[in-house]
């Protein structure tokens, strides 16, 4: 079961503090409410959420932190954003976003672009490919694990002065200067 | 009561690891279950793990009612074969099998390693363990994570009757199929055991 936060009055009712703004996933049984997860927000304020008592079947395009706790089936995606499949949560999908929190099921394709966080009791059958990963004891995990090293920025080499593409008259004057490759 | 992790230096594993040729990338196989230290070590070296949560598979299929006796189920073993190694995409380079095949019966432990045997390349190393001492009635299962090339860290995470007496001849017998089998024995009840397809 949800845990909630200390901080939080055990009596609120769900979404009923919120002021953000509706979810660009119009037509989907969603709502804005705060996060009820104590151990992983989806954020520090709220992410769209998917009950335990929905279930979709489709594509979702998230651009704001989503928490599935229902069950969906086909693909998710949240670029830049975390996404989070709750305890309740059974997602049979492709599985896109920033970071991914699995507390619940998952079958299917699961890519990162910062960090992939299985908890325990969470099961996950499908590959993995992130820059990080966390799997807590007691987490089911099958799969390949593909793990993306984040590209070192290059030191920038001394360049050259950049140099305009030699002119016909610059050309003909190496030529004559003997600077051409010899054959 | 919870048996503390204990640290322990691991010959077998250091010979594995340097079995690895790491200038390509290689495929592995960790039969226990996914952790983040293992993945960390063995991603680091530049392989691609492929993680198959080996005792979970064994539960999903075997669990309900008399563990062993379900062992001699052929439609249990069919589907449990499937579930472990079918999708799986070998050929591998190597395989952690760490202490999972104590806990099977001869019919199905056999049909394993041949599986083990069939999806390793020529020459790749596979690490198992075994309980040393054959007069126990029950023993442990644990978790292994890797530290460091040298030793791993084992955390017991419960107990069970071993599927069958593992003494060294029956070992060597198991992986007769293999080219070599090497024991490391050590100042414990563990057995470390490295196998070359």
């Amino acid at each position: 079961m949800w845990n909630r936060r200390k901080d939080e009055p055990a009596d609120r009712p769900m979404g009923s503090s919120s002021s953000a703004p509706a979810s660009g996933n119009e037509g989907m049984p969603m709502q804005t409410m705060p996060s009820r997860f104590e151990n992983d927000p989806p954020s520090p304020s709220r992410a769209a959420t998917i009950g335990k008592g929905v279930s979709i079947t489709g594509q979702i395009f998230s651009k704001e932190d989503l928490i599935i706790d229902g069950e969906v089936d086909g693909t998710v995606e949240a670029h830049d954003h975390k996404l989070t499949i709750g305890p309740n949560g059974k997602v049979k999908a492709t599985i896109k976003a920033k970071d991914i929190v699995i507390l619940g099921v998952v079958q299917g394709n699961v890519e990162a672009t910062e960090k992939i966080d299985i908890k325990k009791d969470a099961r996950l059958v499908g590959d993995i490919k992130t820059a990080r990963i966390a799997i807590e004891d007691g987490a089911v995990f099958k799969g390949s694990i593909d793990i993306v090293r984040a590209e070192t920025p290059k030191v920038a080499a001394p360049r050259p002065q950049p140099v305009a593409a030699p002119t016909a008259a610059q050309q003909s004057l190496a030529a004559s200067a003997g600077t051409e490759p010899k054959r | 009561m919870a048996v503390p992790p204990q640290t322990r230096v691991s010959p077998a594993l250091q010979q594995f690891v340097r079995s690895l040729d790491t200038t390509r990338e290689l495929r592995l196989l960790d039969l226990g279950g996914a952790n983040s230290a293992n993945i960390q070590f063995m991603t680091q070296l530049g392989t691609r793990l492929y993680s198959e949560d080996f005792f979970a598979t064994l539960e999903d299929c075997f669990g309900d009612g008399d563990y062993y006796e379900n062992q001699r189920d052929p439609a249990r073993i069919d589907s449990f074969l499937i579930q472990t190694f079918s999708e799986q995409r070998g050929p591998f380079d190597g395989a952690l099998v760490w202490d999972c095949l104590q806990f099977l019966r001869p019919s199905l432990l056999e049909k394993t390693v041949d599986h083990l045997h069939r999806i390793l390349e020529p020459g790749a190393h596979l690490l198992a363990y075994f309980y040393a001492d054959d007069r126990s009635t029950v023993v442990p299962q644990y978790n292994f994570k890797i530290n460091d090339e040298n030793g791993i860290v084992v955390t017991q995470r419960g107990e069970m009757p071993p599927g069958q007496p593992f003494s060294n001849r029956n070992i060597e017998r198991l992986f007769e199929d293999f080219s070599s089998t090497k024991f490391f024995l050590s100042r414990d009840s563990m057995r470390e055991v490295l196998v070359r397809r």
